[in-house]
């Protein structure tokens, strides 16, 4: 045997394969967090990608696109920018969300110009057998992505709803585009006449003259546009769509990061308990000539070792969460924001090697400490077999520790970076590290308060943990921080859950809702449905609500407008509001913001504003900021009769219906289906169900979260463990002297468990309120600055007993289990290791 | 091929297909019975009809050459066709694609040995592709053809060319057929509507490599229309167009079945005097002199051309032999459309246009 091979069995050899349970769960944490990062960055990266494809099939190579809101604008724009002498082809393009008859799905349809279109998006252009179907009504071709899901073929019909009838269209031909996007292309006047959108135009592609300066042509463009109708370049419009979805994306990471962290602080702990049981033989192949230096070189070495198997396991696992999520949730984990995209996985190297890196990174300075601190132990000290003698008394608060916590506070001041959260974050990582920092400042003043008990080992325990904070707090580091998580999380799930709760109490008042097609918008209510539901027997009121989209501050995405019919109590009622109300004048009527409007544009409840609706420009007044947990991206609400006499859109996308006393939802539902045969395309639901589902999906969309914290619990334990262990492995001696004076192993073990559980219940103490003070930035900040959701504390006292007791024995148990296996050894070779 | 050039080639394509007979109608196109011709208003547009072409061809020759050039003589093309397509009939959309206007613009320059050309394709709509029923008026774009007065203007703006021309009538317009009712086969549906404006002076500038020259010359115009005008056994015709330098005109043309025989024929002849004579099948011959074949697609193209018609015999020699027109892009053919002398003898007696068509398989127009 080499002597190199000799040095690393003595330095690494037993000491991995003595505690091969902590080692895997120490890899599997750093696993948990590379595999959890990298799939968050693979599942967005590939998504932005596929973005990007889908945009060049949609957008060509358009220079500029004109785009309006939901329902278009005026087609007559057209015809003038077409006339533009920099504008070398303009296509126009009439967009719709056709509802699929019998799903619940929509397919977006594209009508075009063909002969417009084959100069910007040829990609549009349908692969026909038979060339005038381009342009024939009650023709569709298909992507074939599309084609594949419908399970069609050219030749096959189709059927869309529109307004409430069933539409057939054959399937002239496929697509030529490549993507996996989801998507049919009609005539342009064919979708017009279908869907009822004459005069109406979604967006214009524009392609310039070669050389004509964009920002220029966009400028000149912008004065002849109604208001409202924007211009810019495809990629601008784009980058909305992958804006929206960061925030949600940044949480993720985060949560990558904190499973990260909590790996390093186990890989820290089990290094502990390692470099403290082989402290013999690190003392002696010190001895035998070992440098300070190259010994902190192996430690570390291993450290990187456990770093790059669980960074390895982590990228395997991290494809696999990623492969399994594109395919159950999409694109954008389930948050619904890229529809029609699912993305092929594309690993860049370069990515998942920096997951690698930061995997082996913080598993390298996890071990580098405990390495560092076994490297300055006094040789004679260290060959003792673990005479570890260092009993600090005083321990001060560490300035690095306040400092911290004070610039997390102010952190928490800081407004978004860049619409990110990242002040919120930094404040928790503050906070968090600061109180890691106080944690022995932390034991000793927490110890100082317990009495010391009559019971010897008991009495043993405090006096010996009271003697060595430093030693307790280590042991706790990992603990308080996954507490401190587990409660944070759980109380902010819990304020999110009870607001969303109240919430739909207050907005789902009335007994049916009614909307007009269970997906896209090709459905709608015309006047004459609309009279024909309010004089349906059993319906004492209805209240119709139009959905639009405007744009509220130049260049940001669209919001949704929804004009409502509201009564006089209605807004008090069924708003939430967390500003106003405001009265409003009549020559600038009421309009109502979200908080996500609010916070993009700062309007307050007393503000006149402008606002481009229907291709002319109004005033209104801000008469409230309301909170809207449905529409992430903002949503204004203004009455309906305002909105008509503005726009002259008559039309309704949704209905909420209250019913006659003795009324049931049954039996409108019968009621409706009788009276109105074309009721089979509308969706009718219950507040109750609608309540349900919200609910349903907020669960799920935490249960990750949950299971995330179920494993940061197992960690934080599996660390406490550790620590015990790497603590009762260095006080042999103690034990033995503790035998010889006549203390029965029982009384030891009992001594342990105490040592254990106290030590334990200040972390726990600590962890709980740390974690409600990271639970108040998540609410106040990092939500409300990445969502834009406000909502109320609430604190899940029952759930966070319940947990502090588990926990509690929990850990006693780690504590017995870390005793009983320490405590094997006899009393005589106990006493040996030390003399 | 790309996306664009496939999409206007069959669409176009399959529109004039449709144009001969036997092909599945969405509507009822009105048939072509003999009528007067009704001035200015068949100067426009008449949409009910499938199938209505302007169509100008030209001598020009540069005014004022270079220093040290010979003045050139150059070859002009510009077509505007409108096709009723038959679908969308009821829609209410401004974009209801009832009209489509195609325009191809060839320029046949010696120096460069082959044809420049372009085309563009629309829906009517929006004042941005129009064809007026009221005088001629067609418009794609920055592309139009109208009468001001009673002058032609034309206005090109192409890939590699672009020219501003006027074409003034230095002769009566002459009405085609039985007095404006052209006959193109042995059955009566067979027919169009057809007039030719001989002897236009032509006058304005023409860019070629981003140089501009001012041109004279002399030109063609022929406006036809009709809805199903070739029998389903058409393959090709031959069709001329001369000025002869005496102010007399002639017009004559041979439609050729996919046997390569000429089975119906027709065309007008106007000596100096303007005495016209009608000229029926049996009195028009087309014998090829000469066969050219395009090194770009194979095709041979009688390139010379004897006419006979009637009393009258004309050799036709083209301005340089590569006038092929790939217009696979636009109206889906590929045929030959070239600037021709007319010689008696080996005297140049005028100058006009000779088109071929059907020579590479079966007819697409």
């Amino acid at each position: 045997m080499s002597a190199g091979a000799l040095l690393w069995r003595a330095v690494s050899g037993g000491a991995l394969a003595g505690q091969r349970g902590r080692v895997a769960l120490a890899v599997g944490a750093i696993a948990l967090g590379v595999a959890l990062g990298f799939a968050v960055t693979l599942v967005n990266a590939s998504a932005a990608d596929e973005l990007a494809a889908a945009l060049r099939t949609v957008a060509g190579t358009a220079d500029l696109q004109i785009r309006g809101p939901r329902n278009g604008f005026d087609e007559n724009v057209y015809g003038r920018v077409a006339r533009d002498p920099d504008v070398v082809t303009a296509s126009p393009i009439v967009e719709v969300e056709a509802r699929l008859e019998g799903h619940d799905e929509a397919l977006r349809i594209y009508g075009i110009d063909a002969f417009r279109a084959a100069a910007v998006t040829p990609a549009l252009i349908g692969i026909a057998p038979e060339p005038l179907d381009l342009l024939r009504p009650g023709r569709v071709f298909v992507s074939p992505a599309a084609a594949r899901a419908l399970a069609v073929a050219p030749g096959a019909t189709i059927e869309v709803q529109s307004g409430l009838a069933a539409l057939p269209l054959l399937v002239a031909g496929l697509l030529p585009a490549a993507d996996a996007q989801r998507f049919g292309v009609m005539d342009i006047a064919a979708v017009q006449d279908a869907f009822a959108r004459h005069g109406r135009l979604s967006r214009i592609d524009l392609r310039l003259r070669p050389g004509a300066p964009h920002a220029s042509v966009a400028a000149r463009l912008r004065a002849i546009l109604p208001p409202g109708v924007t211009v810019a370049t495809p990629a601008a419009h784009a980058d909305d769509t992958v804006r929206l979805s960061r925030a949600y994306r940044v949480n993720l990471d985060a949560l990558a990061l904190v499973a990260l962290f909590t790996g390093a602080l186990l890989v820290y702990a089990t290094q502990r308990l390692a470099v403290a049981r082989r402290r013999a033989s690190l003392a002696l192949v010190r001895a035998l000539g070992l440098t300070r230096r190259a010994l902190v070189g192996y430690l570390v070495a291993e450290g990187a070792l456990l770093g790059l198997v669980g960074a390895a396991f982590g990228l395997v696992a991290g494809y696999g969460m990623a492969t399994i999520a594109v395919h159950a949730l999409g694109g954008d984990l389930g948050a619904g924001y890229f529809r029609g995209v699912t993305p092929t996985l594309v690993v860049e190297v370069p990515v998942a090697l920096a997951f690698v890196l930061l995997g082996v990174a913080v598993s390298v300075l996890a071990s580098y400490l405990p390495a560092r601190e076994e490297a300055r132990t006094s040789l004679a000290a260290a060959l003792k077999a673990g005479g570890r003698g260092s009993v600090v008394h005083a321990q001060r608060l560490p300035h690095v520790a306040w400092i911290c916590v004070a610039a997390g506070v102010l952190a928490t001041a800081l407004p978004p970076v860049d619409d990110l959260p990242l002040a919120g974050f930094l404040a928790m990582a503050l906070l968090l590290t600061g109180t890691l920092a106080a944690l022995p400042w932390i034991a000793k003043t927490a110890l100082a308060a317990v009495a010391v008990p009559r019971n010897v080992p008991a009495a043993l325990a405090v006096t010996r943990l009271r003697a060595t904070p430093a030693e307790a707090a280590t042991s706790l580091a990992a603990i308080v921080a996954a507490v401190a998580l587990m409660v944070a999380m759980a109380i902010m799930v819990a304020s999110f859950r009870t607001s969303l709760t109240v919430w739909l109490d207050a907005v789902l008042p009335a007994d049916v809702y009614l909307r007009a097609g269970a997906a896209g918008d090709s459905g709608y209510l015309s006047v004459d449905a609309q009279r024909r539901i309010a004089a349906l027997p059993g319906v004492a009121r209805v209240a119709f609500t139009r959905w639009q989209s405007v744009e509220v501050a130049p260049g940001s995405p669209r919001v949704t407008l929804l004009a409502r019919d509201l009564a006089d109590d209605d807004v008090a009622r069924t708003l939430v509001l967390v500003a106003g109300p405001r009265p409003a004048a009549a020559e600038a009527p009421a309009l109502w913001v979200s908080e996500a409007v609010a916070d993009r544009t700062g309007w307050q409840p007393g503000d006149t504003v402008d606002l481009a609706l229907g291709g002319g420009s109004y005033r209104f007044t801000v008469a409230g900021i309301f909170r809207d947990y449905a529409r992430q991206h903002g949503a204004l609400i203004v009455e309906r009769r305002v909105y008509r006499r503005l726009t002259g859109d008559d039309v309704a996308n949704e209905a909420a219906i209250s019913l006659a006393p003795g009324d049931s939802a049954g039996t409108f539902a019968a009621t409706l289906a009788q009276r109105m045969p074309e009721a089979t395309r509308m969706a009718v639901t219950t507040p109750a169900a609608l309540r349900a589902l919200s609910l349903r999906i907020f669960d799920r969309t935490f249960a990750v979260t949950h299971a995330l914290l179920a494993v940061a619990i197992a960690i934080g334990l599996a660390g406490l463990s550790s620590a015990l262990a790497a603590s009762i492995v260095s006080r042999r001696r103690e034990f033995g002297a503790l035998r010889h004076l006549g203390m029965t192993r029982r009384q030891i073990a009992a001594m342990l468990v105490v040592e254990g559980t106290v030590s334990s219940a200040v972390g726990l103490v600590t962890g709980f309120a740390l974690g409600g003070a990271l639970a108040l930035i998540l609410i106040h900040v990092v939500n409300r600055q990445s969502f834009h959701w406000s909502m109320d504390l609430a604190i899940p006292y029952a759930l966070l007993a319940t947990l502090a007791a588990a926990l509690l024995a929990a850990a006693a148990a780690t504590s017995l289990a870390s005793a009983r296996q320490a405590l094997r050894h006899d009393a005589v070779s106990a006493v040996k290791d030390d003399w | 091929m790309s996306s664009r050039r496939r999409f206007i080639t069959t669409v176009v394509a399959t529109c004039f297909a449709a144009a001969r007979g036997g092909a599945r109608a969405e509507v009822t196109y009105p048939a072509v019975t003999p009528r007067p011709l009704d001035f200015p208003r068949d100067h426009g547009s008449h949409p009910q009809f499938r199938t209505e072409w302007w169509y100008i061809t030209g001598w020009l020759r540069d005014e004022a050459p270079s220093a040290g050039e010979a003045p050139r003589d150059l070859g002009v093309q510009v077509t505007f066709f409108r096709h009723r397509s038959g679908v969308a009939e009821d829609s209410t959309s401004q974009f209801a694609p009832r009209q489509l206007l195609f325009a191809h613009a060839a320029i046949a320059d010696p120096a460069l040995g082959r044809l420049r050309h372009d085309q563009r394709a629309a829906r009517e709509g929006f004042g941005l592709a129009q064809a007026s029923e009221a005088d001629t008026d067609v418009v794609i774009g920055d592309w139009s053809l109208r009468r001001a007065g009673t002058t032609y203007v034309a206005q090109v703006e192409a890939r590699d060319f672009a020219f501003a021309l006027d074409f003034e009538p230095r002769a009566p317009l002459l009405a085609q057929g039985d007095a404006g009712s052209s006959r193109k086969g042995p059955h009566p549906g067979e027919a169009s509507y057809y007039y030719s404006h001989p002897q236009l002076a032509a006058l304005g500038s023409v860019t070629i490599d981003e140089k501009t020259h001012a041109v004279r010359g002399r030109a063609w115009l022929d406006h036809e229309w009709a809805s199903e005008f070739l029998a389903p056994t058409a393959r090709g015709w031959d069709w001329t167009g001369i000025n002869f330098d005496d102010g007399a005109a002639l017009m004559a043309f041979v439609i050729r079945d996919t046997a390569g025989r000429a089975y119906w024929a027709g065309g007008t002849w106007r000596d100096a005097t303007g005495r016209v004579t009608t000229l029926r099948t049996e009195d028009v011959r087309f014998e090829p002199q000469r066969e050219w074949r395009s090194p770009r697609t194979g095709i041979g193209y009688p390139v010379a051309m004897r006419v006979v018609a009637g009393e009258l015999t004309v050799d036709l020699v083209p301005l340089f032999d590569d006038q092929e027109l790939d217009s696979r892009a636009s109206v889906g053919a590929i045929y030959w459309e070239g600037a021709v002398r007319a010689l008696r003898g080996d005297r140049r007696v005028g100058q006009g246009y000779l088109e071929l068509t059907g020579y590479g398989g079966r007819l697409r127009i």
